[in-house]
């Protein structure tokens, strides 16, 4: 079975459904999401309401699936959202 | 008049937020709140619209949209050019000031009860209908002379099917299938217990708005004279235009709130979707950290005080 990849995507709570959308379609089998806060570049997000929340997108698949979506999320939303995305090798145990 | 009490709830949520306190309102409870706030303010216009003959309402919708209209196309020229404002930011900032604000709309409401004054259902309506044509415009006005209109398909469903519009039209006509005598169940729940939940609303407000004060810090005395003289003027014409078309004193009053509110829960996330090279801080400074905290301590006083010299002097 080859290397898995754990994707975080964090972005802004309003790009939710836009970037799931996005990422089952580049052929992601699921996801996980969780409401977040933080600092960025993008200033204090502080989710006291939907507007300044942030969302954390959790993505598991090979690394070709998480280099198609880390391009076109950064194509298409990097230069007006607030958006990070890392990623780091990971063993799925089950 | 005396001032509404809830609002003073507004201003300890300031306290709260310029003094670093810790109080947070759980961001369950808000959305509980908002939810609960859209639903009543629609039951109680579709109660009320109920006791009104619905037949008026096609015409004078048509006229209160159509002006509530010009305040978006007469807000951009003066961000862009007098102010100097992007094209994004004064388009993004128009649809804010052209849209309405269903909390300053309650507390609005909160005050006409209080003096047991009553209005007329239709307000719901328009409150409704007056949300959307702004953002509309607003991406319209932002996009002028571009092709990318791409992201309308999600701004539509997001202005349609988000919750605002989706609990208000619901609890409107829930309210209106109910009437006043099938609603009995509800109203401990829904407007005995309105002010309350406003007031925790409220403070969530207050905190919300400590935070956006330091974004208007940096954009001076232009957008806080645009975020004051715009809902005055838009009030005053408000209910004069309520007046034209025959309203009550309190009706036209609850005209010029929605003429002179500006949103900030609507219209951020539309203006985020569809128009995202706007910043956010702009418009949101403005509209939360300015004129909501003004339409509550001085406008609403001012509109009604404005309302009250109009229609007796028009007797």
């Amino acid at each position: 079975m080859s290397q898995k990849h754990l994707l975080v995507i964090i972005t802004e709570t309003v790009l939710e459904d836009t970037v799931i959308d996005e990422i089952l379609k580049l052929g992601a089998k699921g996801f996980t999401a969780t409401d977040a806060r933080g600092l960025g570049t993008h200033g204090m997000r502080a989710g006291r309401w939907s507007v300044g929340g942030n969302v954390r997108i959790e993505v598991v698949g090979d690394e070709d699936l998480c280099e198609r979506i880390v391009a076109s999320l950064t194509a298409k939303y990097d230069a007006d959202y607030g958006l990070l995305m890392y990623s780091c090798p990971v063993n799925l145990r089950n | 008049m005396s001032i509404e009490p809830v609002v003073l709830f507004f201003l300890l949520g300031v306290i709260a937020g310029v003094a670093r306190s810790d109080l947070k309102i759980p961001p369950a409870i808000y959305e509980f709140l908002s939810i609960f706030l859209l639903l009543a303010i629609g039951l109680k216009g579709g109660v009320k619209l109920a006791e009104y003959p619905l037949a008026s309402l096609l015409v004078t919708s048509l006229v209160v949209v159509g002006v509530g209209a010009l305040i978006p196309l007469a807000a951009f020229p003066v961000l862009r050019y007098v102010g100097g404002l992007s094209r994004a930011d004064s388009a993004s900032i128009a649809a804010h000031y052209g849209s309405v604000s269903v909390v300053t709309f309650s507390v609005a409401v909160a005050l006409l009860e209080q003096m047991g004054l009553n209005y007329e259902g239709h307000m719901i309506v328009y409150l409704v209908l007056l949300e959307f044509p702004a953002l509309m415009i607003g991406v319209i006005l932002a996009r002028r002379g571009e092709a990318g209109m791409s992201r309308c398909g999600r701004l539509f469903h997001e202005v349609f099917f988000g919750k605002s519009i989706l609990l208000l039209i619901g609890g409107l006509v829930i309210g209106y299938i109910a009437g006043a005598d099938g609603i009995t169940p509800l109203d401990k729940f829904f407007f005995d217990l309105f002010k309350g939940l406003l007031a925790f609303f409220l403070l969530e407000m207050g905190l919300v708005a400590a935070s956006r004060i330091a974004d208007l810090r940096h954009h001076g005395v232009f957008l806080i004279s645009f975020a004051v003289l715009t809902p005055i003027m838009s009030g005053f014409a408000g209910i004069l235009l309520g007046l034209l078309i025959g309203l009550s004193v309190g009706g036209a009053f609850l005209l010029g709130v929605l003429y002179a509110s500006a949103s900030y829960i609507a219209a951020p996330t539309a203006m985020r979707i569809a128009v995202p090279e706007a910043n956010p801080a702009l418009s949101i400074g403005a509209s939360l950290g300015a004129t909501f905290p003004f339409n509550i301590f001085v406008g609403i006083p001012l509109y009604w005080w404005f309302a009250e010299f109009v229609y007796r002097h028009a007797s």
